[in-house]
């Protein structure tokens, strides 16, 4: 035992003491504030955005529907020739029956209500079922994008008329139509089974649902045998040497590089070299195998190193090849987290925009692909199109686009999540 | 045609497994033991009928379209190819095919519409050659691969070499889509500093990229300096640095330091959500709500506020970089040795003052490191800038004018049909270069920090 001291003793009662406690606790209090305070922050700038995007996306869910009686008069339209028909003249015809007093130029406004495509819309209709000719046939046609916004009040009537995109006779018509009944506004199936067009009460997004699966689809077929193959070999077999640590530092780096190169990338070597067809789904997708590729094998490995080595030795003694070993047991045990981390990358990949405009899958085309070589949008090139459309009808269409997308996010996320919960052991 | 052939080859692929396997099922039981058990058997049939014919299939269709092109050439008659330079020799050929697939602009002459029957007729004989060619190879793989079946055949170790080499071509192709993106970009960055000096691209203060379309246009041929780019890109770049920063790293230090688990388990997973959100979305984000609250603010306050302002851009990136930010602060944060804390609490230190004097310090090149890693995903960010900047290059600090960005002016000069020989179309590749190889220096720095400082602890 030494005879050390203490030289100073410190009084913790006295008054500093307990001021500099004070301050020591307000700082920490402190600290604790700006913490809350950045996470209210990012939790309430996140709230903006889905509400803003709720918001505007929410009224591109219904549409405004008019009901038009056509009357399909022999003259105009031909039993044995129905797609020559003048239908232009049947829907002028069915107009001017429901407003008998409009007349000369007057009745171009009037026709401006509808939809610019309702002559086709009759015409398919027609084709459909030609007992109609000589009769009425009754249908609910889209309204035109100005009255679909005065329908849902995005057009304020209480401004002036000059500064509206329908003038005061055509509100007119519209509320004598209202009153009539014939103002409806359903569930808007058009937004998933139409494809794009130039207006927006017609547009949809079924082209892009269809090219974002078949894009999905390729990417899948690449990146999950070739980065299932890639792991096991990295994780199970390679020799520690310089080409597997290359290969290695590659795949990180790899993880890292801007999507945009990608499509660097894929628009040089699939597009101008191999000379694949622009906008083909098929290049979309190997173009996104590419960028998932990486985070497959990164989950693979990691899901293989899970699986505990007394399961590769017990094979490994029983007489199994290597092989067979990593076949037959480890990697059936490491499926569900490989899976699971397969379909996170797959969401990431159905977001993934830039590297799609490069090879041009942002074209503006009016039916669903039939085929992988077929021009063709994906949903986020889709949402892209659209909020670059000057027509304000595309902005609670773009919203709807977003959400839609969104949705197919978070359902993906939930089956990872479901499969991680119920599949995967812990040993 | 392609897909028929890898339906064929699938198809006689199991059909040879059917017959190796029943073939090494009748060796099991005999007096000599079978080496291999009977569905190797079959397996190693099915490799050497099914790989050779499809290497086989990708070989032709990718020489296919070469070999067409030149016979296509050497019939035409002398009078049409004497002379011609290279590039008309391609017109004539993109003619042949544009009338053999119907698209005709004008009258075609009798010889461009003799060879567009030619070709029409050597691509159907081509088709189903490969196919011919293809099934052959398949029989004759067929029959020497179930030759060589017997008792004491290692079909096993056979089946296995193969596999091995299939994986050891599959953990190469992350290397091949390195050099693919090296060699692409390398290649068309050279063509482009053929026509435009590098240092010019690299020091110019002028970005006008255009084509020429006349000799005599007034515009001139476009320049192509690309400062404004660069200065664009990192303005936008650091003000999402300055938003994402400290909500990031206060998020990861609450996280750590004072949230109960409860806590952690709800702000965790919304967090990452905000990862999770496509980048489309939030440039339709910066679009619709941002840029115009900070105009509407602007103008409140008598200031002019682009509609495109960098500001809107970069603080819309901020919010999507804020989770990449926390979760790689946090886990430097937890890196840190648990002693060290415990350490520092047990002296009496709080909470705050054992973040801020011992965790933060210890995990400092850790949260540097990720810093790097968000800065260069800041830089490479493309849909935010592309749908809420601005397209033209100014050479400005000011964050509330309209600046351009690397990305955005490489998605600008590709979109739309693009003709790989205009300086205007090259310069994208250009700029890829040096994109990339910014993006990967950070990466190589940013890991190399991290490495670095965790060893310190293990």
């Amino acid at each position: 035992m030494t005879d050390s001291t203490m030289t100073v003793a410190v009084d913790w009662t006295s008054e500093q003491g307990a001021a500099r406690r004070r301050r020591r606790h307000a700082a920490d209090r402190r600290l604790r504030a700006y913490g809350i305070g950045a996470i209210s922050l990012a939790i309430g700038l996140l709230a903006i955005l889905i509400i803003t995007l709720a918001a505007t996306g929410y009224k591109a869910f219904v549409q405004t529907m008019v009901e038009v009686d056509f009357t399909i008069s022999a003259d105009l339209v031909k039993a044995d020739d129905i797609p020559a028909g003048n239908f232009r003249a049947v829907v002028a015809n069915a107009m001017s029956k429901l407003f008998p007093e409009v007349e000369g130029r007057e009745t171009r406004e009037l026709k401006q209500i509808l939809t610019n495509n309702t002559r086709f819309i009759v015409r398919d209709a027609v084709i459909a079922d030609p007992s109609v000719i000589g009769g009425t046939m009754t249908l609910r046609v889209p309204a035109s994008d100005p009255f679909d916004q005065l329908n849902k009040r995005e057009i304020s009537r209480d401004l002036p008329e000059d500064q509206r995109r329908v003038n005061d006779r055509q509100i007119t018509w519209f509320d004598k139509l209202d009153a009539e009944g014939r103002i409806s506004t359903p569930f808007n199936w058009g937004l998933f089974f139409n494809a794009d067009s130039r207006f927006p009460e017609l547009a949809g997004l079924a082209g892009a649902i269809v090219g974002s699966f078949y894009a999905l689809l390729v990417c899948f077929l690449i990146s999950f045998p070739v980065g299932i193959a890639a792991a096991v070999y990295l994780e199970e077999f390679a020799p520690k040497n310089r080409l597997t640590d290359l290969i290695e530092v590659n795949i990180n780096n790899l993880a890292a590089v801007p999507s945009v190169v990608f499509g660097l990338l894929g628009l040089a070597v699939f597009l101008n070299f191999f000379g694949l067809p622009r906008s083909a789904p098929l290049v979309g997708g190997m173009v996104l195998a590419l960028m998932t590729l990486p985070t497959i094998i990164i989950v693979t490995r990691a899901a293989l190193k899970s699986v505990p080595p007394s399961i590769r030795e017990a094979a490994l003694g029983m007489g199994a090849s290597k092989h067979q070993t990593i076949t037959h047991h480890v990697l059936p045990l490491a499926l569900p987290g490989i899976l699971t981390g397969t379909i996170i990358g797959l969401a990431q990949a159905l977001g993934e925009t830039a590297p799609l405009l490069l090879i041009g899958m942002n074209a503006f085309i009016t039916s669903p692909p039939g085929g992988l070589m077929e021009a063709s949008t994906a949903l986020p090139t889709q949402v892209f199109i659209w909020a670059d459309s000057p027509e304000r009808g595309f902005v609670a269409r773009t919203s709807a686009g977003i959400l839609v997308l969104l949705g197919f996010l978070i359902v993906m996320n939930a089956i990872a999540i479901f499969l991680r919960q119920r599949l995967e052991r812990t040993w | 045609m392609f897909g028929y052939a890898v339906l064929l080859i699938i198809a006689l692929s199991l059909v040879a497994f059917y017959v190796g396997r029943a073939q090494g099922a009748a060796f099991v039981g005999g007096d000599v033991k079978s080496h291999s058990l009977p569905a190797y058997h079959g397996a190693f049939v099915a490799v050497w009928v099914g790989i050779p014919a499809f290497v086989l299939v990708l070989i032709w269709v990718a020489l296919q379209g070469i070999v067409v092109d030149q016979a296509l050439l050497g019939s035409l008659p002398a009078s049409m190819t004497e002379g011609a330079s290279a590039s008309q020799l391609r017109l004539f050929l993109s003619e042949i095919k544009n009338v053999a697939a119907g698209r005709i602009f004008s009258e075609p002459t009798p010889e461009i519409q003799a060879a567009a029957e030619t070709y029409i007729r050597w691509q159907g004989i081509a088709r189903w050659a490969m196919l011919v060619a293809a099934t052959a190879l398949m029989v004759v793989a067929l029959v020497i691969a179930r030759s060589r079946l017997s008792t004491r055949f290692r079909a096993r170790n056979n089946v296995e070499r193969v596999m091995s080499g299939l994986m050891v071509f599959c953990s190469t192709v992350a290397i091949l889509t390195t050099l693919g993106i090296i060699a692409s970009l390398l290649f068309e960055a050279f063509r482009f500093f053929e026509q435009v000096p590098v240092t010019e691209f690299l020091f110019g203060l002028n970005w006008e990229p255009q084509i020429r379309l006349r000799e005599d246009q007034i515009a001139g041929a476009g320049a192509f300096g690309a400062v404004p780019v660069f200065v664009g890109t990192l303005l936008i770049a650091t003000i999402a640095m300055l938003v994402a920063t400290p909500i990031g790293l206060f998020t990861a230090i609450f996280l750590v330091e004072y949230a109960s688990d409860r806590v952690r388990n709800i702000i965790k997973p919304i967090m990452e959500i905000l990862a999770g959100i496509p980048t489309v979305v939030y440039g339709f984000f910066a679009v619709l709500t941002v840029a115009p609250a900070i105009r509407e603010f602007g103008s409140l306050m008598g200031i002019a506020v682009s509609p495109n302002s960098a500001l809107a851009a970069g603080g819309v990136m901020g919010i999507m970089i804020i989770p990449f930010i926390s979760s790689l602060s946090d886990d430097a944060l937890k890196a840190v040795p648990r002693a060290m804390r415990d350490g520092s609490l047990a002296l009496g230190a709080t909470r705050g003052e054992t973040m801020t004097k011992v965790l933060l310090p210890a995990a400092l090149p850790g949260i540097m490191g990720g810093i790097l890693l968000a800065l260069s995903r800041a830089i490479g960010e493309t849909m935010i800038v592309v749908m809420a900047a601005g397209l033209i290059a100014t050479l400005t600090l000011n964050p509330i004018d309209s600046v351009t960005t690397v990305t955005v002016q490489i998605v600008t000069l590709l979109i739309g049909d693009t003709e790989f020989d205009s300086p205007k179309t090259l310069a994208a590749f250009a700029l890829g270069l040096v994109l990339f190889v910014v993006t990967l220096s950070l990466n190589v720095l940013a890991l190399h920090i991290v490495r670095k400082y965790r060893e310190q602890y293990e």
